[in-house]
C-alpha cells in the first residue's frame, strides 16, 4: 500500500481539477445527448462520482477527513436517488412501454 | 510506480466514460460504467483514501449496477427501440459540454500553479480517522442520511407497487 500511495506524490492538484472537470462535463453531455432515461440516470452518476474524487483529492491536500465523510455522505445520497429514480423509471415503463424521455416531454398535457 | 499510474488511470476514467454515454446499447453502458467505477476505486486506492476505494468498490460496483443492470434487464429495452436525438441537437450538446470545460479549466488557470499533492499522514482516511470524525463531527448529518435512506426505500416501494384500485 505504500508503494501505490508514493505514486501520488507530485501529481498536481490542478490535473486532479482537470480529471473532474472532464469527467463531469462528460455527464453533461451524456444527459444532453442521450434519449433514454436509464443512461441519462447513469450520466448522473457519472457527474456524482467526478465530485466525489475532487473531494477526496481537496481532502488529501489539506490534510482534513471531512472531505471524505462528505464523499461517504453523497454516496448515501447517490443511493437513494438511484433507487427512487429506478423505481419512478419502472412506473413510466408501465405506462408508455419505453424508457424515452421524449414522449414524456409535455408530461400529461 | 512512477507518477505516471495517474496518468494511465486518469486515461483509463475518461476513456471509458466516453463509452458509458457514446455506446448505443444500454446494457454496453452499464458495464462500462462499471469498469469507470472500477477506475475510481482505483484512484481512491492511490489517495490512500482506502474507507472510500472499499465503499465506493461495495455501493457503487456492487449494490448501484446491479440496481441499473437488473431494471435493463426488466424492462426489455432493444437496441432499436428507442431512438437518437438528431444530429443537429448532438452537436449542441458536444459543444455546450466543450464550453463547459473551457470556462472551468480557464478559471482554474487563473489560478497561482497548484502545489503537487502530498500525503501529510498516512492515516487520513482508515476507518479509525474517518469513524472518529462522522461520530463525534457530523453525527446528526449522519442520523439525517439514515432517516433520507428509511424514506428513500418506502418511496421506491410505494412507487414500484402495482396500483390495487387501478389494476
Amino acid at each position: 500500500m505504500e508503494n501505490l500511495t508514493q505514486s501520488i506524490q507530485g501529481v498536481p492538484l490542478n490535473h486532479y481539477i482537470l480529471l473532474s472537470t472532464i469527467i463531469f462535463a462528460i455527464g453533461v453531455i451524456g444527459v444532453l445527448i442521450r434519449r433514454n432515461a436509464i443512461v441519462i440516470f447513469m450520466s448522473i452518476e457519472l457527474m456524482l462520482n467526478a465530485v466525489n474524487l475532487l473531494l477526496t483529492a481537496f481532502s488529501v491536500h489539506h490534510n482534513d477527513p471531512a472531505g471524505q465523510v462528505f464523499v461517504f455522505f453523497i454516496m448515501a445520497l447517490a443511493a437513494a436517488e438511484v433507487a427512487i429514480g429506478l423505481a419512478i423509471i419502472v412506473m413510466i415503463y408501465r405506462n408508455t412501454n419505453s424508457t424515452d424521455v421524449n414522449i414524456l416531454n409535455k408530461l400529461k398535457w | 510506480m512512477s507518477i505516471s499510474l495517474f496518468y494511465f488511470v486518469a486515461f483509463l476514467t475518461i476513456f471509458f466514460s466516453l463509452l458509458v454515454i457514446f455506446s448505443k446499447n444500454p446494457v454496453h453502458s452499464v458495464l462500462y460504467l462499471i469498469v469507470t467505477f472500477f477506475t475510481f476505486t482505483l484512484h481512491y486506492i492511490m489517495l490512500n483514501a482506502q474507507f472510500l476505494a472499499i465503499v465506493n468498490f461495495i455501493v457503487y460496483m456492487g449494490a448501484i449496477m446491479v440496481l441499473f443492470l437488473f431494471v435493463l434487464m426488466l424492462l426489455n429495452l432493444n437496441e432499436g427501440s428507442i431512438g437518437s436525438k438528431s444530429n443537429l441537437l448532438k452537436m449542441v450538446g458536444v459543444i455546450a459540454g466543450m464550453c463547459l470545460i473551457i470556462t472551468l479549466v480557464g478559471s482554474v488557470k487563473a489560478l497561482n500553479d497548484s502545489d503537487p499533492l502530498i500525503l501529510q499522514t498516512q492515516d487520513l482516511g482508515l476507518v479509525k480517522n474517518l469513524g472518529k470524525v462522522l461520530f463525534s463531527k457530523f453525527l446528526l448529518p449522519f442520523e439525517l442520511s439514515s432517516i433520507l435512506l428509511l424514506s428513500a426505500m418506502v418511496g421506491a416501494v410505494l412507487l414500484a407497487k402495482k396500483d390495487i384500485k387501478q389494476g
